[in-house]
């Protein structure tokens, strides 16, 4: 008994330190500071050197505005309505696209990973699927459903369907065996395994494909745009550039990478709430 | 506390146990003509060279291989499958990452069909009886390899089973934490009043914990030997008599 407390005392998740809490805030302020530069100070250099360069007139302003015209523009847009528009029409196919997705991949996907038989007959053609290019396949997407909303939406779904679909098969077939054998001893049922160990288990892997299929819907979501399109973040990139309002390309261009960014963000976010058990995400 | 009376029952018998496994196209026999009776609330260590079919035999006791021949009876009753009377402790804890130590430990008795708070209730007494009062609400990444253990422990004797089946549980642990959970095994066994059937390849953990020994031959079909411990609990590692058992398990293994 006198060696319990051994293996006891060995936590290392909890415990944080407290001799933090009685430094001084000057150089707890100086660190904080020191933390932000060295995450963002290649950013903030890259911004600024952009600005003067543009001011200076080391780059060509009619190609490369200053940030300031960019900024200008992307507010004016905003402001008078016309990118808000675009914002709408490109969240929604973007959106519903993604959204097909996930109901589509999530659910089969659980069911192919379960089922051996289903997934070994259904993976050649899926492999094959996934290395054909999506954008390759936008045309015949427009022959079958003309040149509107639905082959649009259709192009994205298509190409979300399947980092989505890989990797919840993938988080399936993963699932510890010696978890599942365990979850059998204490008399587990088929669905009670399922719920209990399979789909938690698999959490982790649907959610890095959830994030490679909001990338894949953003970066087809501009590509169709830029195809036949009147309306769109996409389109506006394309139309301001005929149009040679260069500021509001790049306006344009700023907004996508914001989208991206907040697509990436929720989604962290989310993964951060469901999977609180295991290691930091990233 | 929490202790039940399991008097007269958790008794297996094994009768002309066969099994073997297709390996490569040819049949490999593991176990062969095994007869055994286990008494009520024993603690029974097998131990046996590498391929004597020690983890086997445990795996078909706890109803997860299928015997090819002969049958294992359980108070009388022929067993098919897993059931509610037996509990399995791995050599791994097996814990589920997402579930805290409580979720984990309260896992057997809901996948049984008991309602989240009452098992949880169940599950706090068994977490105390293993020294974790304090880790409920932590998760398994935050827990040592002992503490871990013994999470897969509680989550065992949560069930009240009647047999508990342990397959080389304290494998994988550092030589100061296996004594120390040696120990807390012995005092849980003796607690609870519960059959326990052990794989182990560590003979002085069979002298500590065994009533008595199962020596699994190498040779299929060769009669296994059991070996009764005659020793007083709670027992002395450094009494000659527990030297004296020690070198005979060591002995029959040609190793002395």
């Amino acid at each position: 008994m006198s060696l319990q407390h051994i293996d006891r005392s060995v936590v290392i998740g909890p415990q944080n330190g407290k001799a933090g809490e009685r430094r001084e805030w000057l150089p707890r302020t100086l660190s904080r500071a020191g933390g932000f530069l060295s995450r963002y100070g290649l950013l903030l250099a890259f911004l600024v050197l952009w600005q003067v360069s543009s001011r200076a007139g080391w780059l060509n302003p009619a190609v490369f505005p200053p940030l300031d015209a960019i900024l200008g523009a992307l507010w004016r847009g905003i402001v008078g309505g016309a990118l808000l528009d675009d914002i709408a029409i490109s969240l929604q196919r973007s959106g519903i696209a993604f959204a097909a997705a996930v109901a589509v991949a999530i659910p089969l996907g659980l069911f192919m990973g379960q089922v051996r038989a289903v997934e070994s007959a259904l993976d050649p053609i899926l492999q094959l699927f996934r290395q054909t290019s999506a954008l390759a396949l936008y045309p015949v997407f427009i022959l079958l459903l003309g040149l509107g909303e639905a082959s649009k939406v259709f192009v994205i779904f298509w190409a979300t369907l399947f980092p989505l679909l890989l990797n919840t098969i993938g988080g399936v077939k993963e699932v510890d065996a010696k978890l599942i054998e365990m979850a059998r001893v204490y008399g587990a049922s088929r669905l009670t395994v399922f719920r209990r160990v399979v789909l938690p288990g698999a959490v982790p892997s649907i959610f890095v494909g959830l994030r490679l299929s909001a990338t894949t819907a953003l970066l087809l979501l501009i590509a169709s745009e830029m195809i036949g399109a009147n309306k769109g973040v996409g389109f506006q990139v394309m139309n301001a550039q005929y149009n040679f309002q260069i500021p509001l390309m790049f306006a344009a261009i700023v907004l996508l990478a914001f989208m991206g960014l907040f697509a990436n963000y929720a989604l962290v976010f989310l993964q951060r709430r469901l999977c609180r058990w295991s290691e930091p995400v990233n | 506390m929490v202790s039940i009376d399991f008097a007269g029952r958790g008794e297996v018998t094994i009768r002309e146990l066969s099994k073997s496994f297709a390996l490569n196209g040819r049949s490999l026999t593991v176990l062969k003509g095994l007869n055994l009776d286990i008494r009520p609330g024993e603690c029974l260590v097998i131990v046996g060279a590498s391929g004597s079919g020690k983890t086997t035999l445990l795996r078909v006791l706890a109803g997860l291989e299928t015997a090819d021949g002969g049958e294992v009876l359980i108070d009388g009753r022929p067993i098919h499958g897993v059931g509610t009377e037996r509990a399995v402790i791995f050599q791994e804890p097996r814990l589920l990452p997402w579930q805290t130590v409580l979720g984990n430990v309260a896992f057997g008795l809901e996948v049984r069909g008991e309602s989240k708070a009452q098992a949880e209730e169940k599950a706090r007494g068994y977490i105390a009886l293993v020294g974790l009062a304090d880790f409920a609400d932590a998760y398994p990444r935050q827990l040592s390899g002992g503490m871990a253990q013994r999470v897969g422990i509680a989550r065992a004797l949560t069930v009240q089973p009647e047999i508990l089946l342990l397959d080389e549980p304290l494998g994988a642990l550092d030589a100061m934490t296996k004594i120390s959970m040696q120990e807390e095994l012995a005092r849980i066994w003796s607690e609870q009043g519960v059959t326990m059937i052990m794989v182990t390849h560590d003979l002085e953990e069979a002298v500590y914990l065994a009533d008595r020994v199962l020596i699994l031959p190498r040779e299929k079909g060769a009669a296994a030997r059991l070996v009764e411990i005659d020793l007083a609990r709670p027992r002395d590692r450094s009494e000659a008599r527990f030297v004296r058992y020690r070198e005979e398990l060591l002995r029959e293994f040609g190793l002395h």
